[in-house]
């Protein structure tokens, strides 16, 4: 090998770091002007591998600093510093439908990253790399509790962030998939938010007598956040992907018991029988069945089943009388839910209703279904399985890498500013001296 | 109960390295609001150990550890890391601790709160706290047991094929096998190995031969993952001397440089390296404020005076880097890194140095931002009497070497380990 290339050096920096997190990669004491290859490998927790790279120049004085150099090829283009998290996609070989979720937020995801002479798309177990490095990544920050809830036939998993508090509160609900994904929530708690991811479709009462929860369920997940002494009582919010955003605009605008400071609807719609609940969501899907679409590869689209937005308005909730702010999150190119038609119909409701300074949109173009917190890979489509349903299916969720990625970026940094102007926002500095402790 | 939001507090990063930075942020404190914000830390031994600032909120009720003044505590002034390095036994604790992680595959956890007003904090609840972790390993960096041909010691190895310019680190006449500054190495691209070759504990005392240095030379040079012409030396107070006599007076050895930290260089009377420290402790003063507590500092100079056996530093060919502090009150080492320029001059080989003296540091000369240990518990080898050492150092101005010569030590061993090879250019 090359005398001068022995003596490489890389770092990524910060070594440690939350999940949605900068880090920057630098590469040292290389030729000036070389080509060099910048590598991402993860194994995931169900074993599979997923790889990604960035293809760079080195400069004059032999360095390549990935937050501000260009990379030229390879799974991302651009100067794009965490491209090498958020391009990671499955090895050739693997099976088709990936995604990747973590399901132990206890313990970090871990990254090698490596630098490799010379520009390499593919192959790269095969070569010896100059100089590799390790990173993880963390949903939760130091000091967060993680408190399994299972008090009145809820199944559910309470983040609370590191100290006496007490803290705002938020109600954390997933979409169709089910199952009781905590990751959210364990980033949102690393922020400073007490949060209570819900499972309100696989849950242990629906496992066993195989009915779905009604709306008390969330009135009563809300009740028990709410009553938490750690937990200020009236500073609560909700946040909810896809079908979680049903139930969100539900409690929100419907229920007499959940007062919300704010809500966060992203990849939804407030298209539902106004006074049912899971079940007959779950009905009115069944019931338009047909309307369902294929791609040219067989994959499912779903984002007509709910069309059109109906003029009924038993049939859609009355974000009219909403007293919270409300932001909605849109994927443009989101196959899976009729998200913008329905975000544009929630619009002119609020503005004949008078409440639409209540309401803020972000939409992002090429963007898909499930927008997801930062530098986590982007799912264009995977292998599916509804809660309750037998069979898995490729499911069509859309948008784009590059479009996609960045779209996750803005709006988990926009969300997190929403959700803490509201949550914290408006409090009396006097009562400081006032406090219980 | 009150529905107050209570201030927040961020401290970022929450996970990082031993000598890397944090900004801790208070907000959603009222404007000009007088709050105390409070390290805390319980050692592996059980102990804890606090440090705190007193602090008044701008007037969007924000405090800013990074960019505002501490106006009392245990650290003053604009002081980033004040929390940390400013740290000492809370009261009540035993006497003479000292802070030295064993564990490397945990992290420090310290808790950093923030309370109501400068008046004692230890009534109150705090109004909101934030939980740090400040490792000493890098994710990915091995650490491997060594245990053959007699040697014993701990290799730490960055992530990455390699292969990787290495160290042999020696701690000082305390003994035992300290695993920190290695892993640190390790975690900042350079192989170690941390060698015990003091023991200790109240075993037989046990001093190593001559050969057990060449052989654990050869153990890190043997290494897959070492690149073998790129060895070097680190070493503190007595390890100094073993540093200085390895690249002196062993011609198999030549390591590629070396760091020298708070300088040793005289031999025992019959001229060995590793019985120096069991002849020290035969005078000793006391000092009258400080009952029992030993000063060797004079005794140090006295030494200096006479015609003691020195290592002959001037056979050494390659960089070294003399770290020291003016306060050192356990050895008069920055009249020791004069005599070893003197003999290096004599030799005409003094483009060779570097030297450093930090005023106001004292003996103990850690990767920052270890707390000062100004005075500790002390076995003596050799008579395994236990004393109270005195080694010196101010607060503030030993923090500030400690953060300085870090940086410094890095970038020696960067441009000597990781440049070419040109031991005689000194630019």
């Amino acid at each position: 090998m090359d005398n001068s290339l022995q003596r490489v050096k890389l770092s990524v920096h910060p070594s440690r770091a939350l999940v949605d997190e900068e880090f920057v990669i630098l590469v040292q004491n290389v030729p000036p002007g070389s080509p060099m290859t910048l590598h991402a490998l993860h194994c995931s927790e169900d074993g599979h591998r997923w790889e990604a790279c960035g293809h760079y120049i080195a400069d004059s004085s032999g360095s390549i600093n990935a937050a501000d150099d260009c990379s030229v090829g390879g799974s991302y283009l651009g100067v794009e510093p965490m491209g090498l998290l958020w391009s990671l996609k499955p090895v050739p070989g693997s099976k088709p439908g990936l995604r990747m979720r973590k399901k132990d937020v206890q313990t970090p995801m871990v990254v090698a990253i490596s630098v490799f002479n010379g520009h390499h798309s593919e192959a790269f177990v095969d070569q010896v790399s100059l100089a590799s490095w390790v990173v993880e990544r963390w949903y939760m920050a130091p000091g967060v509790r993680r408190i399994p809830v299972t008090e009145q036939q809820l199944t559910g998993t309470l983040f609370l962030p590191p100290g006496p508090g007490p803290f705002p509160g938020l109600l954390d609900l997933w979409g169709g998939g089910g199952q009781l994904v905590e990751y959210r929530s364990a980033l949102l708690a690393s922020h400073g938010i007490a949060s209570l991811a819900l499972d309100y479709l696989t849950n242990e009462f629906t496992t066993q007598t195989g009915k779905m929860v009604d709306n008390q369920y969330f009135e009563t997940a809300y009740r028990v956040l709410q009553q938490h002494p750690q937990v200020l009582g009236s500073r609560i919010a909700m946040l909810g992907l896809s079908l979680g955003s049903v139930f969100t605009l539900k409690m929100a605008v419907y229920s007499p018991v959940v007062k919300l400071r704010c809500a966060v609807c992203i990849s939804g719609s407030h298209i539902q029988p106004v006074s049912g609940g899971p079940q007959e969501m779950m009905d009115l899907f069944t019931r338009n069945i047909e309307k369902i679409n294929f791609s040219e590869q067989n994959e499912v689209i779903w984002r007509s089943l709910l069309l059109p937005v109906p003029s009924d308005p038993s049939m859609k909730a009355d974000v009219g009388r909403l007293r919270c702010p409300l932001l909605l999150v849109v994927g443009e190119d989101d196959q899976n839910w009729c998200t913008q038609e329905s975000a544009a119909d929630m619009e002119q409701m609020m503005a004949r209703a008078g409440n639409d300074h209540l309401l803020t949109i972000l939409s992002y173009p090429e963007t898909g279904h499930l927008i997801e917190p930062p530098y986590t890979p982007h799912t264009p489509s995977s292998m599916y399985r509804g809660a309750g349903v037998d069979q898995k299916m490729m499911v069509l969720w859309g948008g784009k890498t590059p479009e996609h990625s960045a779209a996750q970026e803005d709006s988990w940094r926009k969300i997190l500013t929403f959700l803490k102007k509201n949550l914290y926002g408006g409090s009396d500095p006097q009562a400081i001296h006032r406090s219980h402790l | 109960m009150s529905q107050a939001v209570p201030p927040v507090l961020s401290v970022q990063p929450s996970r990082a390295l031993v000598d890397e930075k944090f900004s801790v942020q208070v907000e959603n404190l009222p404007p000009g609001c007088p709050v105390t914000v409070r390290s805390l830390y319980q050692s592996e031994d059980k102990d804890f150990w606090e440090a705190y600032g007193h602090y008044v909120s701008d007037h969007r009720g924000t405090v800013s550890v990074s960019e505002d003044v501490s106006l009392g505590g245990t650290y003053t002034g604009k002081e980033q890391m004040g929390l940390i390095w400013s740290m000492r036994p809370a009261p009540g604790s035993r006497e003479g601790l000292r802070l030295r992680k064993r564990d490397m595959c945990t992290p420090m956890l310290v808790t950093i709160s923030v309370y109501r007003g400068h008046e004692d904090f230890r009534d109150q609840t705090a109004l909101a706290s934030a939980l740090v972790e400040r490792w000493h390993m890098a994710p990915g960096v091995q650490r491997i047991e060594v245990r053959e041909r007699g040697v014993q010691g701990t290799l730490f190895v960055p992530p990455g094929p390699g292969p990787f310019p290495a160290l042999l680190d020696l701690w000082g006449g305390g003994g035992g096998l300290q695993e920190y500054r290695a892993a640190l190495l390790a975690s900042r691209g350079f192989a170690a190995l941390a060698l015990e070759y003091l023991k200790a504990d109240d075993s037989k005392p046990n001093s190593p031969g001559d050969k057990y240095f060449e052989t654990a030379f050869e153990i890190i040079r043997a290494h897959p993952q070492v690149a073998p012409d790129r060895v070097g030396i680190i070493g503190l107070c007595f390890g100094t001397l073993v540093a200085l006599s390895l690249a002196a007076e062993y011609p198999m050895i030549k390591p590629r440089c070396i760091v020298c930290l708070s300088n040793v260089h005289h031999k025992s009377r019959k001229n060995t390296v590793t019985e120096f420290p069991e002849e020290v402790p035969e005078r000793f003063k006391t000092v009258g404020a400080m009952e029992n507590v030993l000063v060797w500092r004079d005794m140090g100079l006295a030494v200096l005076k006479m015609q003691h056996p020195k290592i002959p530093v001037g056979n050494i060919d390659c960089p070294m880097l003399l770290i020291n502090g003016t306060d050192d009150q356990n050895w008069p080492t920055v009249e020791v890194a004069s005599d070893i320029i003197k003999m290096m001059r004599e030799a005409g080989k003094e483009s060779l140095v570097t030297r450093v003296d930090y005023p106001g540091a004292g003996h103990l000369i850690e990767p920052p931002f270890s707390p000062l240990f100004r005075a500790t518990n002390f076995m003596l080898s050799g008579t395994r009497k236990k004393v109270m050492m005195l080694w010196g150092g101010k607060t503030k101005p030993h923090a500030d070497a400690q953060e300085d010569s870090w940086r410094r030590i890095l970038s020696f061993l960067q441009l000597h380990l990781y440049g070419d090879p040109s031991p005689k250019a000194k630019l």
